[in-house]
This record gives C-alpha cells, sequence and structure tokens, in this order.
C-alpha cells in the first residue's frame, strides 16, 4: 500500500493546478471583498475572511501536502486531525478562559475612574472596556 | 548577593562586558563561596584524574561525538543524575531552613536567597532531572525495543542531548555568576516582567530552557519519526511493545506542548528585551495569558514525564511476573486518552485565578476523568501481577512502591480537582505534598526501577541487590517521612514558598520532613554507591544478554549491546516478538551482511557550545558576543550540512567477530 501511495507523494500536475486555482480564488475573494469596498456588516465581513482563510489550509494540506487517509497507513491524516484537535483546544479554550476571567474580575473602569465614580460595581459589565477586550488599544 | 542594592537599569552598560561587573560574583556570599571551593576542587580532580589516565580521546571520540543513540541514552542518565544532586542539595537547604525558622526564628537563609533555591529546584527537577532521565530512558530502550539500529536522525539525537547540556550549563553558572531567578519555576509575570525582576536571574531561566527546550523539541521528532519509519518489518502498531506506546504519546504531547512554552517564553523574553506589553497591564497587555499559556504546556509536561514511566512499570510488571502484560490494548487506549485529556485540564492549576464556576467546573470533571485511564492502567499492573509468579526483585519493588505510592498521590488530585476545595488548598504545602507524590512516587520510583531493570543491558552485569534493596527502602521510608507531613502542614494553611513561619505548633511536621530528607539523602548515597560497588564487582555480576527472562527485542541483543543493536534484521509476527523467539529456539544465522551505519560527528556539540556563549552574552546584554556566537551557530550549521562523509559499512567479517566475542562473553 505504501508503495502505490509513494508514487503519488507529489502529486499530478492535475492536482497541484486544481489546488492552485482554488487558492488563487481563495485569495482573489476575500481582497476583492475589502479593495471593492462592499456594503456589509463587519462582523460577518472578518468572519467570511476567517472562513475562506481556514478552507485555504484545507486546500494547501490536501493538495500540496497531499494529506489523506492513505498516506503512511493514515498516520499522516491522523497526525493532522490531532494537530488540529489540540489547536482547535488551545485557541477555543484560551478565548473561552481568558473571556471568563475578564467578565469575572471586573476589572477598574478607566472612565468611571476619571470620572470620579469608583471601580465598576455595575452587575452589568462592558467588554469593550476590559483589558484585552479593548479594541481602540488592542485592535491593530 | 548584593544585587538588591544593583539597579542594573542605573549602572552602565559596558560595551564589552554588557551589565556584568565585579558586583554580581557572590564572593561575600560563604555559602556560595563554599560550594564554588567545592565543586573547582571536585572538577581539578576529575581533570587531574582523567589526565592521568588518559581518557580525554575515549570520551571526546566515544561518548561525545557519539551519534549511537544508546551512548546517547547513557549521557542523558548521567546528566540527570548530576542534576538530580544539585536539585536535592536545593532540597536540603529548604527542609533545614523550614525546620529551624519558626516563631520568629529566621534560619540561615534570607529571603532572596531560599526565593532563588525553590526557583532552582524546581526548574532543575523538572527539566534537567526528569527530563533527562525519560529522554535517556526513550533513548536507550525504544529503538531496541522496535528491533531499529538507531533513532532516525542520529546525528540530531547528539545535537538534542548537547543542547540539553547546555541549559544545564546556564542555570549552574547562574550560581556563580549573577543570580538566579526568584520567580518560582514558571516565572509567573508581573514579577518576571523587567520591572520587578530586573537582574539577570529571570534571563538565566528564558535562555537556559529556550536552549533546553530546542533540544527537547528536536528529540520528540526524532523519537516520533522512528517509532513511525523505523521498525523491524513485520511489526505492526498493535505489536509494540507498551513502552514504545508511551514513548509514542509522550513525544506527541513534546512536539504539541513544547512550542507553546517557546512562544510563551518568547513573548516574556521581548517584554523584558525590548519593552512590549504581552504580559504587563499597560497597553492592553495581560498577566493572565501568561498563566494560560505556560499551563497549556505545563500539564501536558506532567503527562511527558510520566507515560514513559508507566511504560517503564508495565515492561517490569509483566517481566517479573513471567505473564503477558494484563490488556496490553486498554493499556495502549488509555495511554491515547490520557494524551488527548492532558490537554484539556490546564486551568485547573489556577482555579483561583479568577474563573468562573462555569470554567471551573468544566475542568474540574475534565481532571477527574483523567483519573479513569489511569485507574484502568493501575488495574492493568495488579492483574497482570494477579497469578503471576512475581520475582521480588529491585525493580519489582519500585513497581509496587509505585503503584501504592502513586495511588495516594492520584486520589489526593482528585481531591484538588474540586474546585472548592482548591480553594482552601491553593499555594499549600498539600499541594506540593501532592505533585511530589506524583512526580518522586512515579517518575524517580520510575527512573530507579528503569536503571535497576535495563542496567544489565547497558553493561553487561546487573547492579549488586543487597544495595539496590537498601536504596529503596531508605528511599520508600524517606518519601514518606518527608511528604505526609507536608498534607497535615497544608490542610492546617502552611503556604508554600515560605521561608519562615510563626506557628510554632508547625515546627513539629518540617522537622520529620527534615528527617525524611535524611532517609532519601541515604537512600541516593546507597544507590550510587551500589553502582560503584557493582562496576567494581562486575565480574562475579555479569550475566547474559536476558538476565531476567524478558519478553521484548530489547532483550535478544547481546549485553552490551554491540553499536549495530541486531545483527541481522528481525522479522516481527505480533506481540512479545522475543518470547516467541526464545520459544522457538531462535539462533542468529552465521552469515552476516555489512552493516549500514551513521558516522559519529562534532557537529552537535560545537553548535550547542555556541548556543551557551549565546545564551550567556544575552543574559549579560554582550550585545556583540551575542552576535558573533549567534553567526557562529549559523556557520557550523550551515558548515555540517557541506560534510557528505555521514556514513559508513561494518564489513559482515567484523560483525562475525564482533558476535563471536558477544557469544563467548
Amino acid at each position: 500500500m505504501s508503495d502505490h501511495s509513494n508514487a503519488h507523494s507529489h502529486g499530478t500536475m492535475n492536482q497541484l493546478m486544481t489546488g492552485f486555482a482554488m487558492a488563487v480564488v481563495l485569495t482573489l475573494v476575500p481582497f476583492a471583498l475589502v479593495m471593492s469596498g462592499v456594503e456589509m456588516d463587519r462582523t460577518l465581513l472578518i468572519g467570511i475572511i476567517m472562513g475562506l482563510g481556514g478552507v485555504q489550509v484545507i486546500v494547501h494540506l490536501v493538495y500540496f501536502l497531499h494529506v489523506n487517509s492513505k498516506v503512511e497507513q493514515g498516520w499522516t491524516l491522523t497526525a493532522t486531525i490531532f494537530a488540529v484537535v489540540i489547536l482547535g483546544i488551545v485557541l477555543a479554550g484560551s478565548l473561552w478562559v481568558m473571556h471568563n476571567m475578564n467578565a469575572n474580575m471586573l476589572p477598574m473602569d478607566h472612565d468611571a475612574l476619571m470620572g470620579g465614580q469608583g471601580i465598576g460595581l455595575s452587575p452589568e459589565v462592558d467588554h469593550s472596556n476590559m483589558p484585552g477586550m479593548d479594541h481602540s488599544t488592542t485592535g491593530n | 548577593m548584593a544585587n538588591d542594592a544593583i539597579n542594573p537599569y542605573l549602572g552602565p552598560v559596558s560595551p564589552i562586558f554588557g551589565r556584568l561587573t565585579w558586583d554580581w560574583i557572590p564572593y561575600h556570599e560563604p555559602i556560595l563561596i563554599g560550594t564554588f571551593a567545592g565543586v573547582a576542587l571536585g572538577g581539578l580532580v576529575v581533570l587531574a584524574l582523567m589526565t592521568k589516565f588518559r581518557l580525554w580521546g575515549p570520551l571526546w571520540r566515544d561518548w561525545v561525538t557519539t551519534v549511537d543513540h544508546k551512548k546517547i541514552g547513557i549521557m542523558y542518565m548521567v546528566l540527570g543524575f548530576i542534576m538530580f544532586v544539585r536539585g536535592f542539595a536545593d532540597a536540603i537547604m529548604m527542609r533545614a531552613q523550614q525546620a529551624l525558622a519558626a516563631g520568629g526564628a529566621e534560619g540561615y537563609l534570607p529571603p532572596h536567597h531560599f526565593d532563588q533555591v525553590f526557583t532552582a529546584h524546581g526548574v532543575i527537577m523538572i527539566f534537567f532531572v526528569a527530563m533527562a532521565f525519560i529522554t535517556g530512558i526513550m533513548n536507550f530502550v525504544m529503538p531496541t525495543q522496535i528491533g531499529a539500529r538507531d533513532v532516525a536522525f542520529p546525528f540530531l539525537n547528539n545535537f538534542s542531548f548537547w543542547m540539553t547540556v547546555a541549559g544545564a550549563l546556564l542555570v549552574n553558572i547562574s550560581l556563580f555568576i549573577g543570580e538566579f531567578a526568584r520567580v518560582g519555576w514558571l516565572a509567573f509575570p508581573p514579577l518576571s516582567g523587567k520591572d520587578f525582576s530586573p537582574g539577570p536571574g529571570v534571563d538565566y531561566y528564558i535562555w537556559a530552557l529556550q536552549i533546553a527546550g530546542v533540544g527537547t523539541t528536536l528529540s520528540g521528532i526524532n523519537m516520533i519519526t522512528t517509532i513511525f519509519k523505523m521498525r523491524a518489518p513485520g511489526m505492526k502498531l498493535f505489536d509494540m511493545p507498551v513502552f514504545t506506546w508511551t514513548t509514542l504519546c509522550a513525544n506527541f504531547l513534546i512536539v504539541a506542548a513544547f512550542p507553546v512554552l517557546t512562544a510563551t517564553l518568547a513573548l516574556l523574553t521581548l517584554d523584558r528585551y525590548v519593552g512590549t506589553h504581552f504580559f504587563t497591564n499597560d497597553l492592553g497587555g495581560n498577566p493572565m495569558m501568561y498563566i494560560n499559556l505556560i499551563w497549556i504546556w505545563g500539564h501536558p509536561e506532567v503527562y511527558i514525564l510520566i507515560l514513559p514511566i508507566f511504560g517503564v512499570f508495565a515492561e517490569i510488571a509483566q517481566t517479573f511476573s513471567g505473564k503477558p502484560l494484563f490488556g496490553y490494548k486498554t493499556m495502549v487506549w488509555a495511554t491515547i486518552s490520557i494524551m488527548i485529556l492532558s490537554f484539556l485540564v490546564w486551568l485547573h492549576h489556577f482555579f483561583t485565578m479568577g474563573s468562573g464556576a462555569n470554567v471551573n467546573t468544566f475542568f474540574g470533571i475534565a481532571t477527574m476523568i483523567i483519573a479513569v485511564p489511569t485507574g484502568v492502567k493501575v488495574f492493568n499492573w495488579l492483574f497482570t501481577m494477579y497469578k503471576g509468579h512475581v520475582r521480588f526483585e529491585v525493580p519489582m519493588m519500585w513497581t509496587i512502591a509505585f503503584i501504592i505510592t502513586f495511588t495516594i498521590g492520584g486520589m489526593s488530585g482528585v481531591m484538588l480537582a474540586i474546585p472548592p476545595v482548591d480553594f482552601q488548598l491553593h499555594n499549600t504545602l498539600f499541594l506540593v505534598a501532592h505533585f511530589h507524590n506524583v512526580a518522586i512516587g512515579g517518575v524517580v520510583f520510575g527512573v530507579y526501577a528503569a536503571v535497576a531493570f535495563w542496567w544489565p543491558k547497558a553493561f553487561g552485569f546487573k547492579l549488586d541487590d543487597r544495595w539496590g534493596h537498601r536504596s529503596f527502602w531508605l528511599w520508600v521510608i524517606g518519601f514518606y517521612l518527608a511528604f505526609m507531613p507536608l498534607y497535615a502542614l497544608g490542610l492546617m494553611g502552611a503556604t508554600r514558598r515560605v521561608n519562615a513561619y510563626l506557628d510554632i505548633g508547625w515546627q513539629i511536621y518540617f522537622v520529620v520532613a527534615a528527617v525524611g530528607v535524611v532517609f532519601i539523602l541515604a537512600g541516593i548515597l546507597c544507590g550510587f554507591y551500589g553502582m560503584f560497588y557493582s562496576v567494581m564487582h562486575r565480574k562475579e555480576l555479569a550475566c547474559g544478554p536476558d538476565p531476567w527472562n524478558a519478553r521484548t527485542l530489547d532483550w535478544a541483543t547481546s549485553s552490551p549491546p554491540a553499536p549495530y543493536n541486531f545483527p541481522q534484521t528481525i522479522h516481527v509476527r505480533g506481540l512479545d516478538e522475543f518470547w516467541r523467539m526464545k520459544k522457538e529456539g531462535f539462533k542468529w544465522s552465521t552469515h552476516y551482511q555489512p552493516i549500514h551505519m551513521p558516522h559519529y560527528t562534532a557537529a552537535g556539540v560545537l553548535l550547542a557550545a555556541a548556543s551557551l556563549v549565546f545564551g550567556f552574552a544575552m543574559v549579560w546584554w554582550m550585545w556583540w558576543l551575542a552576535a558573533l556566537s549567534f553567526v557562529a551557530i549559523l556557520v557550523i550549521a550551515i558548515g555540517h550540512t557541506f560534510n557528505y562523509n555521514r556514513d559508513y559499512y561494518i564489513p559482515a567479517e567484523e560483525v562475525a567477530e564482533i558476535e563471536a566475542k558477544g557469544a563467548a562473553a
């Protein structure tokens, strides 16, 4: 089995060109969306760009790095899935943990402090004023 | 250590020596001067003896430049034991200080020195003792268990080892030049940031770990590739011995987790060197992000240490029970489950640091779930012994002590996994007792078991039994005396990392713990003396290739194994291949083929030496030296790629000669 897959481990020209075409399309679409300045919700736009980026990663893995269920008795695919799972846990977990801490720690509200109203004791916590959540300072 | 008086940010930075001045040499610290004198004297004696017996050439040719996985494995063990003595000396100092400093007494260690001691103890014991030991055992055993001649990348293996040594040297240099970090073994900011730790201590910490981390990551890649690519023909994954499986999972964890450590420390480095604010509260930074990231590495790290040791105990339990391992497949799947779950529990290290009930509950339950596959393993070891002809040799004694001790440590771990309980016990000595219970009861006992088990394979003679048993009993008694009182102290509210306390009611517990450390010291000395005694009596203790009647391929080689391990390729038909071979009366054929082997090379040790200089220069802000050594690293690395003389063949006649000699001995 391994002999068979090794013969194709660098992929055929057809595969490479398919991958290349898909990569180009997946790059041009978000580029065009931003450059043309379409009327669109900013969050949705970011979501589309991130989503297409994710698809782009899969295209690279499949067409350029030749990850499939046959190479190396399926271990290449298994290792990739393992990496993706760990990456997902680390990213999603960190976001969840840090967001939860920010929401719980009731950090000092800068504007409220300046206004002499003491630290933010309101149960309705405004996330935009928290360290790490303040897009005006970290968003760039 | 008049470091408190020095503010390096105010002092002049010399273009040549950076911020290194005479004030950083601790010549007014009697303890350090004494240590330095001892180390210097001991070093001189070793140098003199080596010169007298003309050992420099053989050391360089046969060991320093070696790419043989067995020799590299043995060197990792030597590094581990040397650093273990250093880390244990720190432990004695802490136990003595805490036994003395009750009710207003100050003891003999000032706080800034005590803080360096506990930081150095933790860093050394995890990174340069436990990691060195498990990497050494994996290096020595795993390739022979899968019927391979060496690891997949022999040069990389040598390079990884010397990078680990370079990191260890950097930590030890900090003892006599400058200071070590005073921030605990994980260096949480903002304490480890430049505002609160302006001295070179944290920089020593960062560069030592980064340099050693290169070695660890590369070694992880090397081992995984070896297991996937170098197995003897016919050996399917589910034909691999359990130790090889646990090695595979531990190295998957290394490759997945160590980059997180590298990246986190790199961000801390930027905060300290170029003034970024990743982990300070200014400009949107957040110290909790460091704690989050470092534990995403830190929790898998403890499983990196314990998984291979689980494998060691499985090999020993089946060998000395004279039975195949009970539940081989469940053992493998339990290992794989632990590998995944170990990435889902990191927050239990900081339940008290601001997370809400839902987050804490999730991570608390995930932590408790890990006890399930671990419990599966414990029962598998017990059922392996059940109705077996158990031989109570030294490795088996360590295994039984491990099962009992580790279970106690595991149970206190499940207690700590309950968030409300953790709110009471966080940062107390209860936690310290818990993790020493699993780290000593697991890793250290496992290393002693592995050394006793594979020593005959490495050197061709057994370790002396009496000294082995003495060391074992002193160690086990000492462990319980030293750490059970800490559970009680923790429940009474004694926090960790204190150099003095007011409640004299606590003192008796600290005194008992200090007595326990004396027992452990005696156990360590008996262990070392046992090695010395066995070397002296190696003629009487000599043994054949399979002294324990074992089941796996690592025992099919001669003892010590020839450089090429196996004179012929083995065709594997299933689990416990060596057992089957023995039953069928297997003999090596006398028709030998030339064997393809890698050449030794000095590139690894040179690269590591340049990295050590680079790390030292970065710590002291000697920018010219840092640039120079960095260029040296690049030049040596690129130069090595032009070395085409990588391999050679051992001719068939020489193989026949070696094998004839091995059969006669």
